[in-house]
């Protein structure tokens, strides 16, 4: 059972059920909190931290939080932009992010996020891991240079397409997404069609042979930044993408 | 800026400017202080060939682009025809060729006019051995604000056409193995055919320069960095000009072919690779011929002396009056490979025309695929010459090997010959004057070298010059720049 309530984000008075969390109502509302790991369909894990926002004055990732009657939740602060934007700039410098030959700039979330918050170059200094690439499957490639540990494609494998393909393996900086075979993802009952290969937010999960075929200028993110497609459409858009 | 350290048997000079990248000369001495041998070194090491082992095939095009950002569309070029080999996929749709040859053309537009306008021209307007602080871009711009203007404009033309075709400017990402990712539309073209007319007509006046700079001053070009050489390029099935797709054709000084349109898949056969300990970059040769006979020259120079005709009629016109000028022989003038440049931009513009006109750039048909292929070789004319991309590829789609031969290596020793022809001429005693720097840096940038491509490098390095005696001991070092060091 579910009730109406009221809460407010930046001052701003939108209606919202109970049984929805906060980045749920915000995006019913129109008003976009910035996320990396939340996804439609997916129970909201709040790895990325991203959508963090001040609920009552205190930190909370929105994906994960419930709403309650006379929440007041600040979004868009200058704080909160700088935290989103260390927390950005700590998965480039984390990983191997090269967008000038990655074929998912242009539509990574990643990369959409950081042009969203003005990150130009990371503060920190590049950590470069050794990270391998994955090609074994014929269809889907693996390229760990460019995971964020968004955890996607674990849960998708579970929970859209029935599997169990992905799962975290290791710890702190050997952590990896690992697949459920010895030899790599070839071994595995991973179909390119799978959900698991189309929810990745970054160039970590691609299917083979199609990059680029997106010419510059009809990508996702080159006719508007990340989150304009909530704010744009604020009754009926989906909570991600 | 020249800065000179003496210390009794040693003197420093800064970089060779105006070049791309940056290189050092060493010039070596016997003991009677006569020149035996000059060296380009190339100290510079970037590791593409390395670093594109294990990344997916259908990354290259836009990775290896990456080398360069004067004329990525030939790298861009060079290895997506490389995979469309690989995906089967190499008799691209007329749309997919014609939209690739029109990125490829507005790259030769932009790269020679750069070259000519702002590189050169500042030499041939004022003299080699003006007053450096004149000799410069600032200088033409000074005072010849047209020609600049000029320079600017058939750029920024070339580059609007490099957007069009490949999304962006610079390291766009239309060349795709098998085709392209888009076509050209209605409206695109038609902003494209309003300013035609008079990029044609510039291209025509920098030609017109270019010749009767040559013609005026053959007495002293005639004999400047000149030297008899092999010539290699690709060519059409009828022999013609082709700088997007052909076979190679190789010619000795004589205008003899050494062979003839071998299909470049088969390249290794014939052209092999000499490494030298003093420099990063290598020295390609004719197999045939070995490694003392066989080295040749590219470019623009080269693709003039070697091609049976131009199929553009101005350009063919040119071409003419040029062969006119040695009766039918190879040119050996390292100064003529600007005159042959000029040739190619007019050329250049005169198939931007053909192609404009085309109802095929607005095909729709942009991508095909055949039979999987693991090894691969793509080559293109990029504005500096030849360009060779060699790839294998393991059954993962994962690239295993890759080995670039670029322009400036296929013209490694004709540069060495150059400098050495022009520091016999014009070295005096033991130490590098002003002039003989001057045309030092003359010669090598008529080769329109791209020195970082060439080793695949990356950094600062200035062009210096040493000059050393026969136990290798320093007596005099001079460079330009910033770097000098």
């Amino acid at each position: 059972m579910t009730d109406s309530i009221t809460i407010s984000i930046d001052g701003v008075e939108i209606p919202a059920e109970t049984h929805h969390t906060i980045l749920e109502a915000a995006d019913k509302a129109g008003i976009y909190i910035p996320r990396l790991c939340a996804y439609p369909g997916l129970k909201p894990n709040g790895s990325c931290r991203v959508c963090t926002v001040l609920v009552n004055g205190r930190p909370q990732t929105a994906c994960t939080t419930p709403v309650m009657k006379g929440m007041v939740i600040q979004n868009e602060t200058p704080e909160l932009k700088r935290l989103r934007s260390n927390l950005i700039e700590m998965l480039f410098v984390e990983g191997n992010h090269y967008c000038m030959f990655c074929e998912k700039s242009g539509n990574c979330e990643l990369q959409g996020m950081a042009y969203r918050l003005g990150i130009k170059t990371p503060h920190f200094p590049y950590l470069e891991p050794k990270r391998e690439i994955d090609a074994t499957h014929p269809d889907v490639l693996i390229d760990h240079n460019r995971c964020i540990f968004c955890g996607r494609c674990i849960q998708a494998s579970k929970t859209f397409d029935g599997k169990n393909v992905f799962q975290y393996i290791g710890r702190t900086r050997n952590k990896k997404v690992g697949v459920n075979a010895d030899d790599g993802l070839g071994e595995t009952d991973f179909a390119a069609t799978d959900r698991a290969a189309q929810v990745c937010p970054v160039g970590a999960i691609l299917k083979k042979r199609v990059g680029f075929k997106i010419p510059i200028g009809k990508r996702i993110y080159d006719r508007s930044p990340i989150g304009s497609e909530i704010e744009v459409q604020p009754k009926d858009a989906g909570s991600a993408q | 800026m020249a800065n000179v350290a003496t210390n009794g048997k040693r003197i420093v000079i800064s970089p060779v400017t105006r070049v791309e990248g940056h290189g050092k000369v060493t010039i070596l001495l016997d003991d009677d202080n006569k020149v035996t041998q000059a060296r380009l070194h190339i100290v510079e090491f970037r590791g593409f060939e390395r670093f594109v082992q294990g990344r997916p095939f259908w990354e290259i095009p836009v990775l290896v682009q990456r080398l360069c950002g004067i004329c990525p569309v030939s790298h861009h070029l060079a290895a997506a025809k490389a995979m469309d080999r690989i995906v089967g996929g190499e008799k691209l749709t007329p749309t997919a060729e014609k939209i690739r040859r029109l990125m490829h053309y507005g790259q030769t537009l932009q790269s020679h006019a750069l070259h000519f306008f702002h590189l050169v021209s500042p030499d041939l307007l004022f003299g080699f051995d003006a007053d450096p602080e004149i000799r410069n871009v600032i200088g033409v711009a000074r005072k010849f604000p047209e020609l600049a203007v000029q320079g600017v404009m058939m750029r920024k033309y070339g580059q609007e056409l490099i957007k069009a075709t490949a999304g962006k400017k610079i390291h766009g990402t239309g060349a795709i193995p098998g085709g392209v990712n888009k076509n050209l539309s209605i409206e695109e073209r038609d902003g494209f055919l309003k300013d035609l007319p008079q990029i044609v007509q510039w291209a025509r006046s920098a030609l017109k320069l270019a010749k009767e700079y040559t013609s005026e001053h053959l007495k002293e070009l005639a004999d400047f960095g000149t030297f008899e050489s092999n010539h290699l390029c690709l060519v059409g099935p009828s022999g013609e000009l082709d700088l997007y797709h052909g076979n190679l054709r190789a010619i000795d000084a004589g205008g003899k072919t050494i062979f003839d349109q071998v299909d470049y898949q088969n390249y290794i056969d014939y052209i092999a690779e000499e490494v030298k300990s003093w420099s990063y970059m290598k020295f390609p040769f004719i197999k045939s011929l070995g490694p003392e006979n066989g080295w040749y020259r590219v470019g623009p120079l080269a693709r003039i002396n070697a091609c049976t005709f131009i199929d553009t009629p101005e350009a063919e016109a040119a071409r003419q009056e040029f062969k006119a000028l040695t009766g039918g022989k190879p040119n050996a003038m390292t100064m003529a490979y600007h005159w042959a440049r000029m040739i190619e931009l007019l050329h250049a513009a005169e198939k931007i025309q053909t192609l404009l006109h085309d109802p095929d750039l607005q095909g729709t048909d942009l991508v095909v695929k055949g039979e999987r292929r693991y090894e691969t070789v793509g080559l293109v004319e990029a504005p500096r010459g030849t360009l060779f991309h060699h790839y294998e590829v393991n059954e993962h789609d994962q690239v295993t090997r890759c080995n670039l031969i670029v322009s400036t290596t296929n013209n490694n020793t004709p540069m060495n010959r150059a400098v050495e022809k022009v520091a016999r001429d014009y070295l005096s005693g033991t130490t590098i004057t002003e002039g003989l720097l001057n045309r030092v840096e003359v010669a090598i940038r008529a080769y329109d070298p791209c020195l970082s491509c060439a080793t695949h490098a990356m950094g600062q390095m200035p062009l210096a010059v040493e000059l050393r005696d026969r136990r290798g001991e320093l007596l005099d070092r001079r460079a330009k720049g910033v770097d000098a060091r």
